[in-house]
């Protein structure tokens, strides 16, 4: 084994069990703290059903964003379009074998071109951030770090196009990682940029604003029935302080 | 105090304004004292381990308040609610973007909270709890109407109201409270209505509409209070037994129910819809003030609990009241607890029980505000969107010149009248004015089209605000009507009983 893929290997543990703990104790969290009130914001749904259709819109059509401002829902709904394709695309690396589905060329193809989308979507968000003048103001530098390591990750993969290193190599290395049989990673310096800096964003990611993912899940103001006055909603601290009248 | 400043000019064609840095950070309302502060079980100045117990007190609401863990954890600092506040617009300061104001607040969080921000503060944008920062919240936590504008915009559903909720229940618990909503709060738990108007004087009040409605249809209308064994309890705001244009609305709830043969009281124990307990964030005062309806409604053995035209009322009444009051198991479990009086108004429309003689609202040509309580935190009738439709309806039914107003500004997009969310007093004259700018804009736009002379509204903040605002925009005060004074005006009453 190199030192190269005994760090990297290292590295990917560490990294994987810092998002992997973190996002499951965060949502632990979530999960725990009561929200004591019925706070859902119109069009509030009557039923769960109705909830879970209504979050599903979020999820997948960006709804609310799209009513507030049509270029940043444009610009982000295409990087995190992307951003499944791309990840669909690199699950090739993780089974083996692979998904027939994965393997098949529509997922491929739409995969790498999700590179070029993703990095005019993320550009775009960086230009709004910087060249609108409420945007900027609200910005700090983790908000502009944050977007040049995804764009980072985007440019670096793509440059794997033109520097292209031992792919079934790579993905004897994560397979390896995932089964315990370890394998060597190469060391091609684009490609250890690129590794560097998903494990950078796996790190960061339960300690930042990337919490806007398990976020939308547990928001008072999407994810509530609007039933108050059919179904009485009491949280457990509150309970304590029903008088027995 | 400022003393003098500018109406905001009324644009043909609003466009987002460019920020103007720290444009309201002179306005603050006055500070409670010690006599308001302690009726309500808080310091009454500055404590003096003031950060220390602000800090405890975030922690203890971070883990009592989902919505505040998720809501300064979640946001991606997008930008989409920052165009979307009255207060912004009308004032270009950009801590009243909503992620300007929520920012107060997270970066705080972030601080005492958060791992980078305790490591790396500069980076994620964290900051001490110090005197500015919270001078900072005291100013523009008070400059948030808690209307929820931002909410629905959010692709988050991050609702800037329950931050400054939060906002304002730490700083009450250190000492820093708002004399405007802890003096009020402290007369309800006292008297039972935010005026303090004691039951001898409110009896004397209603007595004197009897007479005045009596004169004006010869119909025998009653206002019942105290009146053990009715059907109906109705809980208004207190504003509606004297003030213009409230009390026309409440003439209007008093002929429907005689109209409908429904038996109704007043309380004079809940003599007050208004709960500003929601305002401070206090769960503590809007629960007792809640209690105050469920007791009256228990001593007067009551079948229904009605209330009258009050936005945040019956954001509390409609979202709440189950939760701080209930269960409600003693009441008719025929009809919804509470009952709006659109509701009933519209049932009756709906039975063929009321008739109107349309022509007699004639003289006005008309619109209606979507009080944003009302909008975007209750529903009416049962239905999805039951908010947007049943007060329309009613007013079609009563009226025959009728107008919407932009879409972007109705419905769940419409705007806070400026006055909302504790904000109703005159040492915030300039705040109320400047955060107006949007809706009069809208409404300016209409009368120019349609020729509308007229706005309906369902809330008693919304009614005051504008009907002191008006001028400034140069309309007249009674250019703000009250929904129920067109079901007043309309509504065909029986003279056979006199």
């Amino acid at each position: 084994m190199s030192f190269v893929t005994i760090l990297y290997a290292a590295l990917f543990y560490f990294a994987a069990t810092i998002l992997f703990v973190g996002l499951a104790y965060r949502v632990y969290e979530y999960a725990k703290i009561p929200a004591p009130l019925k706070i859902p914001t119109p069009p509030a749904p009557m039923t769960q059903r109705g909830v879970a259709i209504r979050i599903f819109r979020e999820v997948v059509f960006f709804e609310s964003l799209f009513s507030a401002t049509k270029w940043t829902w444009l610009f982000s709904w295409i990087f995190h379009l992307a951003l499944l394709l791309a990840a669909l695309r690199h699950l090739k690396y993780f089974t083996d074998p692979v998904w027939f589905w994965v393997s098949s060329e529509l997922v491929q193809v739409a995969g790498h071109y999700a590179a070029y989308l993703m990095l005019a979507g993320l550009l775009g968000l960086f230009a709004r951030r910087v060249f609108v003048d409420r945007v900027r103001y609200i910005s700090s530098p983790s908000d502009y770090l944050i977007l040049v390591l995804i764009i980072a990750i985007a440019g670096s993969g793509l440059m794997m196009k033109w520097f292209p290193s031992d792919i079934l190599a790579i993905k004897l290395f994560f397979v390896g990682l995932l089964t315990f049989n370890f394998s060597e990673l190469p060391s091609d310096a684009v490609l250890l940029i690129h590794l560097s800096l998903v494990i950078a964003l796996m790190i960061i990611f339960p300690y930042s604003k990337l919490l806007h993912a398990p976020g939308l899940f547990f928001s008072p103001t999407r994810n509530q029935v609007d039933n108050a006055r059919s179904k009485r909603h009491v949280a457990d601290w509150a309970k304590r302080m029903e008088s027995t009248k | 105090m400022a003393s003098k400043f500018e109406t905001p000019e009324v644009r043909k064609f609003p466009v987002i304004p460019k920020l103007e840095n720290s444009a309201t950070s002179h306005l603050s309302p006055f500070k409670s004292k010690e006599e308001f502060q302690s009726s309500l079980g808080y310091p009454g100045e500055l404590v003096e381990n003031w950060q220390e117990k602000a800090i405890d007190k975030m922690g203890d609401l971070l883990g009592k308040y989902r919505s505040l863990r998720v809501y300064l954890d979640s946001c991606i600092q997008c930008g989409a609610c920052t165009d979307k506040c009255h207060y912004y617009q009308g004032t270009k300061d950009p801590n009243n973007m909503p992620v300007g104001r929520q920012n107060l607040m997270r970066g705080v969080y972030r601080r005492y909270f958060t791992l980078p921000g305790k490591y790396f503060p500069k980076l994620v944008g964290a900051t001490d709890l110090t005197k500015e920062v919270l001078d900072d919240w005291y100013s523009y936590y008070h400059q948030c109407s808690q209307c929820r504008r931002c909410a629905v915009f959010c692709p988050i559903g991050i609702d800037t109201a329950e931050i400054s909720m939060a906002a304002r229940e730490v700083m009450d618990s250190i000492g820093v409270g708002q004399k405007y909503c802890n003096e009020i709060i402290g007369k309800v738990h006292k008297i039972g209505n935010n005026l303090g108007l004691p039951e001898p004087a409110l009896a004397d009040t209603l007595e004197g509409l009897e007479e005045d409605v009596l004169d004006d249809t010869e119909v025998d209308v009653k206002f019942p209070l105290d009146v053990k064994d009715s059907e109906v309890l109705l809980v208004t705001p207190s504003a509606d037994f004297f003030a213009e244009p409230h009390v026309d609305g409440l003439i209007g709830y008093a002929k429907v129910f005689h109209q409908a043969g429904i038996s109704w009281t007043l309380s004079s124990h809940a003599s007050e819809a208004a709960n500003f307990g929601m305002f401070i964030g206090s769960y503590d005062n809007m629960k007792k003030l809640a209690m105050r309806i469920r007791e009256a409604a228990l001593e007067l053995n009551v079948k229904r609990i009605v209330f009258g035209e009050c936005g945040h009322a019956w954001r509390v009444a409609y979202s709440f009241l189950n939760t701080l009051a209930g269960p409600f198991d003693f009441l008719d479990p025929r009809y919804p607890v509470p009952q709006h009086i659109c509701e009933i108004t519209n049932g009756l429309i709906d039975q063929n029980v009321l008739h109107f003689d349309k022509s007699a609202n004639d003289d006005m040509t008309l619109t209606y505000h979507d009080s944003c309580n009302v909008a975007r935190a209750s529903s009416m009738g049962g239905i999805m969107g039951g908010q947007f439709t049943i007060p329309r309806k009613i007013i079609q039914t009563v009226a025959n010149n009728f107008y919407d107003m932009d879409d972007e500004t109705i419905r769940e997009k419409t705007y806070c009248c400026g006055g909302g969310g504790g904000l109703l007093t005159d040492d915030l004259m300039e705040l109320r004015v400047k955060g107006a700018l949007p809706r009069m804009e809208a409404l300016k736009h209409l009368i120019e089209e349609k020729g509308v002379t007229h706005m309906a509204a369902i809330c008693a903040i919304c009614k005051s605000q504008f009907s002191k605002v008006f001028q400034y925009y140069d309309l007249e005060l009674d250019q703000i009507v009250s929904l129920h004074q067109l079901v007043s005006n309309a509504l065909i009453m029986n003279k056979k009983e006199v």
